[in-house]
């Protein structure tokens, strides 16, 4: 059974190496700054014990205020799993650093989210459009298009 | 005089036989080599997370068949996990073993689609692809006994599944068992050291077990690498931790390993069935839901081995009838990262077949 790790011990590294870095945590879930997200997720990849060299899934939530970025990291040698939040604010143009040059599973996945929620992923090799044609105008998944 | 030779673009797809759906490949081609290969992907993009948050929780059911819709009974199994992770909803003991049978028929189903599309690609028109599916069709018409379906199964609901399997159904799939077991074998003789397979498919297509990784690669796609990888084993959902099977890998992750697996792993399904349909107990399929359901305010992530790899359904509740957000990993969609890099330097032939041993569905890979 794949371990969903404690998010406590993994805060402890985390608030010793990053202060301030950790914006909120549950007991299994790390909200990280999106400004220290690249150091954070690149110690999470490499550190031994965490080893969280298999990035699954990226997906991103609209709650009006901010868009939710959500990173589920699982590593392979120690069967454990951890998920990763950040925050982008702001609706005309809200922006995270990108992963993908971290894991390129992120590659398509990132691409998506830019296309359906309008989050701009910061130093992305090809941030364009991927499901939708390049004139289409909006980012549908947006909560914008209330009923 | 010397000769000048600039590269072109040539599009595969979106409609073409090979590409399995809608997809479309732009490739840059020195003389027949690719030099670059851009995949492009929306021409079945029916937003249906964004469909998700319009009804209610049984409701998306139906939709979650048109993902990936040759594995329906896979993808109903993956969404009404997560809602009952979410909503805490216990199966009762009989639904679970009904849903382990169904998924791993489906498995079989789907793989039998995938090996067979895969020799067309190889070459071999439509004498394997026509074998596989005499068997699928074994399959099919017992989800039909059940369901009254045969491709769109709709049949698994949150807390258990729609309907009991009629009684005349377990002497069927028995039977069926029996049969399969034969055809496998049959397949063993015709394909598994068929020239045609061997000259077309070993060494192709090469995908390193550090780049499986790196771009998430799951399922078969990414056993066939040789890393032992499986939902149904790191992290068993439903009742899987109750049965004897195997996970069989691959050696140097080419496209021929990636059949090898896929035809491996139906004999795994097949044994799973047996085993599943020798213990199931007697008692309700449905445990009791209510016709809205109204999870509390929270999220919950599920996750399965689906017939093309690890098919994830995240949902996000804000104590509605309806889910907040539902976004779905789709296996294909993460799997064809790899694509460009596997392809790069190999002839336009070798890109079709390469890219046939993916199995992906365009109806996951959009969305």
């Amino acid at each position: 059974m794949t371990a969903v790790l404690a998010a406590s011990e993994v805060l402890k590294q985390l608030e010793t190496r990053f202060p301030g870095a950790v914006t909120a945590s549950t007991d299994t879930v790390i909200t990280v700054d999106s400004k220290s997200l690249l150091p954070v997720m690149m110690y999470l990849k490499t550190a031994p014990g965490l080893d969280f060299s298999y990035l699954t899934t990226i997906t991103a939530i609209d709650y009006f205020q901010y868009f939710e970025i959500v990173y589920f990291l699982v590593s392979m040698e120690h069967n454990h799993t951890l998920t990763i939040k950040t925050r982008a604010y702001g609706r005309d143009d809200p922006k995270v650093p990108s992963v993908a040059s971290l894991w390129r599973s992120a590659d398509h996945q990132e691409r998506e989210i830019y296309d359906l929620m309008g989050v701009t992923f910061e130093g992305h090799p090809n941030m364009k459009r991927i499901v939708l044609w390049p004139e289409f105008k909006g980012h549908p998944q947006r909560k914008d298009f209330l009923k | 005089m010397t000769l000048k030779t600039e590269p072109f673009v040539l599009n595969i797809g979106p409609v073409h036989p090979s590409t399995h759906g809608v997809f479309r490949m732009r490739a840059t081609l020195d003389g027949e080599v690719i030099v670059d290969l851009e995949p492009v992907f929306g021409y079945l993009h029916r937003g249906i997370e964004k469909l998700a948050e319009e009804r209610t929780y049984t409701g998306f059911v139906p939709l979650t068949d048109r993902l990936d819709y040759v594995s329906s009974m896979t993808n109903n199994m993956g969404y009404c996990l997560a809602v009952e992770k979410l909503a805490g909803i216990k199966v009762p003991e009989r639904a679970e073993y009904i849903r382990v049978i169904m998924a791993e028929l489906q498995r079989i189903a789907a793989h039998l689609i995938s090996v067979g599309s895969f020799f067309n690609d190889c070459g071999a028109y439509f004498t394997p692809f026509l074998y596989m599916f005499r068997e699928r069709e074994r399959v099919v018409d017992l989800f039909e006994m059940v369901t009254g379906q045969r491709l769109l199964y709709n049949y698994m609901r949150p807390g258990g599944v729609s309907q009991d399997i009629p009684d005349e159904f377990l002497p069927a799939l028995n039977e069926a068992i029996d049969q399969l077991k034969k055809y496998f074998d049959e397949y063993e003789r015709l394909l598994k050291e068929n020239e045609i397979l061997y000259a077309r498919a070993r060494g192709v297509g090469i995908l390193t077990k550090q780049m499986a990784i790196e771009i998430g690669a799951s399922g078969p796609v990414l056993r066939s690498t040789g890393i032992k990888w499986d939902i149904r084993k790191a992290d068993p959902y439903s009742i899987y931790d109750r049965f004897e099977f195997d996970i069989p890998v691959g050696e140097q992750g080419d496209c021929y390993d990636r059949y090898r697996v896929r035809v491996e792993e139906m004999k795994q399904s097949l044994r799973i069935v047996e085993q599943a349909a020798g213990k199931i107990p007697a008692g309700p399929v449905r445990a009791d839901v209510p016709a809205l359901i109204r999870p509390p305010v929270g999220e919950a992530y599920a996750h399965i081995e689906a017939p093309t790899g690890d098919l994830g359904f995240y949902l996000v509740s804000d104590g509605g009838i309806a889910p907040y957000r539902c976004h779905i990993r789709a296996p294909s969609f993460v799997n064809l990262t790899a694509l460009r890099d596997m392809v790069l330097g190999w002839k336009v032939q070798d890109a079709i077949l390469t890219f046939g041993s993916f199995a992906i569905t365009m109806g996951e890979v959009d969305r």
